[in-house]
């Protein structure tokens, strides 16, 4: 084990570290508006931000690249910080909501409001898919996620979970085919259809989240130690669990009613996290809450440079990125002796 | 050889409720048929109106279904064997959504025909098992690495194959969408001949390997020492299974699930260890059927494609799979 440095030190380093990553969420941001179909130059950015006259870059910036850029922010954060909860509750490194199922709930929650209720409203969608995801939430942990679940376990529960959910999805699309010309393009997960009217809806719920999921950093560091341990140390052990699975409700619910189901961001984040700053949450989250938004407006701005003049949906690419990290996890050592 | 008398019962108990499956799914559709008028019918002596629909229209598609169930069986159970693992089957390890990936590119890029069609999900299907195969090989594939690479690939090729059904126009779309959920709808003779002739030629080799894989099961090192020629037998096994799933997948579509339960339904029925490969093949015909026969008829005028009723029903199936083996202390 190598020498660990003093404890204020390594608190500045990381502090230093979580500035740096700000600094690249600006980056990606500023990529994220300048970049598309119609390429814009930075100071067209800026005068489109803070100066806007109604020009034709004007328009693109501020409605149609800033609402999605924000969007991206809000839902790759929604994500990143269900993924490292999750991770952290179920004790499993392959934890993370879209390979859990968790978005599946939502999806088939969504799908059926939208064919059987004819709800048309975002506001309407997302109440459906707090309503997916918590059930599918609960379901998995209790299969897979309570004590002693190996991450085979919780992966496979996640999977039979998707499965059915989204035969059911793919039923409803068939026998509608108004639907499917609807949800096609949602159940890929998307950025593309952003407006500052989704943001407005979905911010105070993820809002919401986001404070949940930092109020119970601490608590979740002490139920990693047990039990007993953590009642020992103060925290309630039922009552974190439960504030955790309304923190991935509240989260994956936004996160997917806002735009589709969108997997791997909360798989890979935490683990690059962790590798950056040691399994302490009250690292882990914030810097989970800054690095997915990265990752996810980085694959958004991907989709559209590739596949240019069209685009490549962005829950596409992270998963053309995600399955590969997700195979080297497992392929490593330590889960190979499963 | 001892002849497990339960196992043969439950083979045949299994084969007349596949026959009187069949009978009743022929007999159900838009235009109703008794059992009496179905087996008339088919013993030559119906009018000639039911001899049409009978003949030419749903004893066709009924017997696709069962082959492709007999197919998907008996591939699962050589799957599990040789992963030793109850879930090693194709299903979970992403060989539906390779097989979609393949024919998805036959319809939305080259807008082929139903024979492209089929040439493209063996070619998908194949190149994905192999893929996983290799990806999760270090020094040998047993465990748990097999299912979750399989994961991983499966998430991979979903991505690809949602891309391609957003890429293409409503026509191609809805097509898409049909194929990868795995549907006999419209299926006749053209499908049946080539189904037929893969599985006459796969399925008694591999009954004629059940000695041999069944050894293999105990270990490589106890089956080496029984005379078994450990790598062939599971080669031949394994590519027998792999072209197998793919031929049934190329005939109607990724019928998910049926592969992984068949297999563990039987073995539960037949209660003996090791792979029952006669009892899961005639138990995939049986949930074929039958999956088919909810499909068409539950939903009142709606018919759904096959594959969504298995889909379904097999989620739940492997979640209540997971409950059980995690009391019995297995996973």
């Amino acid at each position: 084990m190598p020498a660990e440095p003093p404890p204020a030190r390594r608190a500045a380093a990381r502090a230093a570290g979580l500035l740096l990553a700000v600094a690249v969420l600006l980056l990606v941001c500023v990529a994220s508006i300048a970049i598309g179909a119609k390429s814009i130059p930075l100071d067209g950015v800026w005068h489109g931000l803070f100066h806007s006259a109604g020009t034709g870059d004007d328009v693109i910036v501020a409605d149609v690249r800033l609402p999605r850029t924000v969007l991206g922010l809000l839902v790759g954060c929604a994500l990143g910080l269900a993924g490292a909860v999750m991770q952290a509750l179920t004790r499993n490194p392959l934890a993370e909501p879209g390979l859990l199922g968790v978005n599946a709930g939502a999806a088939a929650a969504v799908v059926s409001a939208i064919s059987f209720l004819g709800v048309t409203s975002l506001t309407g969608y997302v109440w459906f898919a707090f309503l997916g995801a918590a059930v599918v939430s609960v379901l998995v942990y209790a299969l897979g996620g309570s004590r002693g679940a190996t991450p085979v376990r919780l992966a496979l529960a996640g999977t039979a979970m998707t499965a059915a959910l989204f035969g059911y999805v793919n039923a409803v699309q068939l026998l509608d085919s108004a639907a499917l010309d609807r949800l096609r393009f949602w159940t890929v997960g998307s950025l593309a259809s952003a407006d500052m009217a989704t943001v407005g809806k979905v911010w105070p719920f993820i809002a919401a989240g986001v404070l949940l999921t930092l109020v119970i950093a601490r608590p979740l560091n002490a139920l990693e130690m047990g039990d007993e341990t953590a009642r020992a140390l103060g925290a309630s052990p039922a009552r974190t669990r439960v504030l955790a699975m309304v923190a991935i409700t509240l989260l994956c619910g936004a996160a997917t009613a806002a735009c589709g189901p969108i997997v791997f961001i909360g798989l890979m984040v935490p683990h690059l996290v962790r590798s950056l700053t040691g399994p302490d949450m009250r690292w882990v989250l914030p810097y989970a809450a800054v690095l997915s938004p990265v990752l996810l407006l980085g694959s958004d701005v991907v989709g559209r440079i590739v596949a240019r003049p069209s685009e490549l949906q962005v829950g596409i690419v992270t998963a053309l990125i995600g399955g590969p990290v997700f195979i080297q996890l497992v392929r490593r050592k330590r889960m190979a002796q499963l | 050889m001892r002849v497990d008398r339960r196992a043969v019962l439950v083979t045949a108990a299994l084969l007349v409720a596949v026959l009187a499956a069949g009978v009743v799914l022929i007999g159900s559709g838009d235009y109703p048929m008794s059992p009496g008028d179905v087996l008339a019918t088919l013993t030559g002596s119906g009018t000639p109106a039911q001899e049409f629909i009978v003949n030419d229209l749903r004893l066709p598609r009924a017997l696709v279904g069962l082959l492709v169930g007999v197919a998907l069986g008996i591939g699962g159970a050589v799957f599990q064997s040789v992963t030793r693992n109850a879930l090693g089957s194709p299903d979970v390890i992403g060989f539906g959504q390779g097989a979609s990936v393949g024919a998805l590119c036959v319809i939305v890029l080259l807008h082929g025909g139903p024979a492209a069609v089929a040439g493209g999900a063996i070619v998908g299907g194949l190149a994905t098992g192999a893929g996983v195969y290799l990806l999760a090989w270090r020094r040998g594939v047993h465990g748990y690495r097999l299912v979750l690479v399989g994961i991983g690939v499966a998430a991979v090729l979903t991505a690809v194959n949602q891309y391609l059904v957003t890429k293409a126009n409503l026509v191609d779309a809805t097509r898409a969408v049909l194929w990868m959920t795995g549907s006999l709808d419209g299926r006749d003779w053209a499908q049946f001949g080539p189904l037929l002739a893969v599985c006459a030629v796969l399925v008694p080799l591999i009954l004629a390997y059940g000695r041999p894989l069944r050894l293999l099961e105990m270990g490589d090192d106890a089956a080496h020492a029984l005379g078994v020629r450990v790598e062939s037998t599971r080669i031949v096994l394994m590519a027998s299974a792999v072209l197998l799933v793919a031929a049934a997948t190329a005939a109607a579509g990724p019928i998910a699930f049926v592969a992984l339960s068949a297999p563990q339904l039987a073995r539960r029925l037949t209660r003996s260890p090791g792979p029952n490969l006669g009892a899961a093949a005639v138990m995939g015909a049986l949930l074929t059927l039958v999956a088919d026969w909810i499909a068409t008829s539950a939903f009142g005028e709606r018919q759904l494609p096959v594959g969504v009723v298995t889909g379904v029903l097999g989620g739940c199936y492997l979640l209540w799979l997971l409950v059980t083996e995690r009391k019995a202390g297995r996973i």
